[in-house]
């Protein structure tokens, strides 16, 4: 099968990327490492768009690829599927416009090598938790792309954002831990760490008690790393003392991989979900979802109301996939799509003004919108698609997720996503009004929109914000619907990846 | 330098040092380099190596130690570790599967045999040896630079 032969080239290419830039980035300009990235992250995005079309074109539902020429379920295997590819190419969208973002925006920090060495380290950690097949593999993965935040988000090393890094990175740990205990009693009762084989290994014996304790330590563990209420604390400061480019990463993607799509995998397609786990999903997210866009409102710094947002609409993804239903799935899904890139699109538009007028205080700027048109009309488009305006990508993910909830006759629910969407949209009126409408200020006179490189990144964003309902038509639909499959086919996804091992 | 009495620790441990820290260094590259044959390998060797200039750290001081793996030369290292065991693990992408293994093996339980394994393991001796080496001079200067 030569298509598989694409899959370890998502972790081969970033980690390749990382090494080389840190060994000759001294000795090289900057113009140089800036183009070494980027080729390196339009790579990735022309592969995992030629993923799909693989995926498209091949008969099977998966594609397996197994390293070192082993046999799972003794060797380790990768897998591309609809879900794995779904993400791959949410990913590195962001992941390639973050980066020509990057080219102007880190020249403010000193140290452009090292940024780039550990943002492509993060994203071998991510690339590679999605296209693992392997219960450990994922493990070590997510600590790649987890143990990169830590640090990336302390890199202006400011007093600050030491301190945020330093939470983030207990927290972190304190997540992984339970990660790796769950992993460890699930070795223990299945004597395997391939996740097709557990998966089957799983629905043949009769449950007991291990199955429920381990769902507890992986919502405990894959709730922290995407910052379910309860669970959330860490969050608004470390993605909103992080470099906006980081911060775009760490909310637009990072909590996505490492914690919505490994906890859907793991439940969905290994454990098997039961009615009681999907009902507290359902309820964490219903809970994150009016919390934090409560805690959202009474918010002045920018990044940290965009940071407390995410947590909000994390709620949303996760009551979506909750609720189990081809329907709720595709809402889920669809938003998790949507969020990262207009979440992107916010963050990059904080680094714009933070850029331009050095501030995050939205008490201080007013009136932007005469000084930096491009930021102001792309953030125009974000806001709304956050908040739900038709026609925009936000509107239609919602609309999905409410109508899911009413199918299945959870009136509640749909009801406090209805008020969600109308708190987030205060709040953005509010970012609205007090940053880019009402005069401009005397000491804003001198500023000057960004430069091309980041302007294009938003622009690009906020094309896929206006396009993204797009998704929905019949002959796009594929993108999402084969994502969809996999969750709903529950554990045949062992079937599917062994049927593609024994091809 | 190395026997300046107000730079490092007592004339006892620095000549305890001088007699020992050869014999872990070697100590170390034997473990890396059994790696396929006995318990050990590239982690553990790597670490028993970085912990012989530890070793010359903490007794001789910080530039005794500098002097034999300057910061720059480390970080460098590390780096090409990375790339040595990634490009060992593309040969055999190349050659077949990712990682797979496609030297020939030789006869089992020889120093030299089992393909790309110790390769492999003294790639990662290298990285974890320079990295560790790394992260104990990190801490050093920010402990400097904190008492200045």
């Amino acid at each position: 099968m030569p298509g598989a032969n694409i899959i370890p080239l998502f972790v081969i290419i970033p980690l390749f990327t990382a090494f080389f830039i840190s060994l000759i980035g001294r000795f090289i300009k900057s113009t140089y490492v800036d183009i070494v990235s980027g080729l390196s992250s339009f790579l990735l995005l022309i592969f995992s768009f030629w993923g799909l079309a693989i995926l498209g074109r091949c008969p099977e539902t998966a594609l397996v690829y197994k390293i070192g020429g082993w046999l799972p379920p003794f060797g380790i295997c990768m897998v591309l599927d609809g879900l794995s590819n779904f993400m791959l190419v949410t990913v590195n969208i962001i992941a390639f416009l973050v980066v020509i973002y990057s080219f102007n925006y880190m020249e403010k920090y000193t140290d452009k090598p090292k940024f780039y060495t550990l943002f492509f380290l993060m994203l071998t950690g991510m690339n590679g938790v999605i296209v693992t097949g392997d219960l450990f593999n994922l493990f070590v993965f997510l600590e790649i792309a987890s143990i990169s935040s830590y640090a990336l988000v302390a890199f202006g090393t400011e007093a600050e954002e030491l301190e945020a890094s330093f939470k983030y990175a207990i927290m972190g740990s304190v997540a992984s831990a339970f990660i790796f205990i769950g992993i460890a009693f699930l070795y223990g009762f299945t004597s395997t760490l391939n996740m097709a084989d557990m998966a089957r290994v799983l629905s043949a014996k009769p449950s007991n008690w291990a199955v429920p304790f381990v769902s507890v330590l992986f919502l405990m563990g894959f709730g922290l790393k995407s910052a379910l209420v309860p669970f959330h604390a860490w969050l608004p400061d470390a993605h909103s003392s992080a470099p906006a480019s980081i911060s775009a990463m760490l909310s637009g993607v990072l909590i996505k991989t490492l914690g919505v799509y490994a906890l859907a995998r793991i439940f969905f397609n290994v454990i098997g979900a039961s009615g009681t786990v999907l009902s507290v999903l359902m309820f964490l997210g219903a809970l994150s979802m009016l919390v934090a866009v409560i805690l959202a409102l009474s918010q002045w710094d920018l990044k940290r109301l965009l940071a407390y947002h995410s947590i909000s609409q994390i709620g949303y993804v996760v009551l979506g996939i909750g609720l189990g239903t081809p329907l709720g799935i595709l809402g889920g899904l669809f938003h998790l799509f949507n969020h990262s890139i207009f979440k992107s699109l916010l963050f990059l538009n904080s680094g714009a003004i933070d850029y331009s007028a050095r501030t995050r205080d939205l008490r201080e700027m007013s009136g932007l919108r005469k000084k930096l048109p491009v930021t102001a009309g792309t953030n125009l488009i974000a806001s709304m698609s956050i908040a739900g305006i038709p026609p925009l990508n936000g509107f239609f993910s919602k609309l999905i997720i409410i109508l899911a909830c009413v199918q299945k006759g959870h009136i509640g629910y749909a009801l406090a996503a209805v008020i969600a969407s109308v708190l987030t949209l205060a709040s953005f009126m509010k970012v609205q009004k007090f940053a880019f409408l009402g005069p401009l200020k005397e000491k804003y006179q001198a500023i000057k929109e960004v430069p091309p490189a980041m302007k294009f990144a938003m622009v690009s964003l906020a094309t896929i914000c206006i396009l993204g309902g797009l998704l929905l038509l019949p002959s796009f639909s594929f993108f999402l619907n084969n994502a969809v499959n996999v969750l709903s086919d529950g554990r045949d996804y062992a079937l599917a990846v062994f049927g593609a091992v024994l091809k | 330098m190395m026997n300046d009495p107000k730079i490092g620790m007592s004339l006892i441990v620095k000549t305890v040092t001088r007699l020992t820290v050869g014999l872990i260094l070697l100590f170390g590259i034997y473990i890396v380099l059994h790696g396929h044959l006995s318990p050990g390998g590239g982690f553990a060797g790597g670490v028993i190596i970085a912990l012989s200039f530890v070793h010359l750290m903490l007794a001789f001081g910080k530039d005794v130690a500098l002097k034999k793996l300057s910061k720059n030369l480390a970080s460098n290292l590390e780096s090409i570790a990375a790339l040595m065991f990634l490009s060992i693990a593309l040969f055999g992408f190349f050659g077949g599967a990712f990682f797979s293994n496609i030297i020939n093996k030789g006869v089992p339980f020889q120093l030299f045999s089992a393909g790309t394994i110790p390769l492999s393991n003294l790639a990662i001796s290298l990285k974890v040896g320079v990295g560790l080496f790394a992260i104990f001079l990190a801490l050093v200067i920010l402990e400097e630079s904190k008492r200045k």
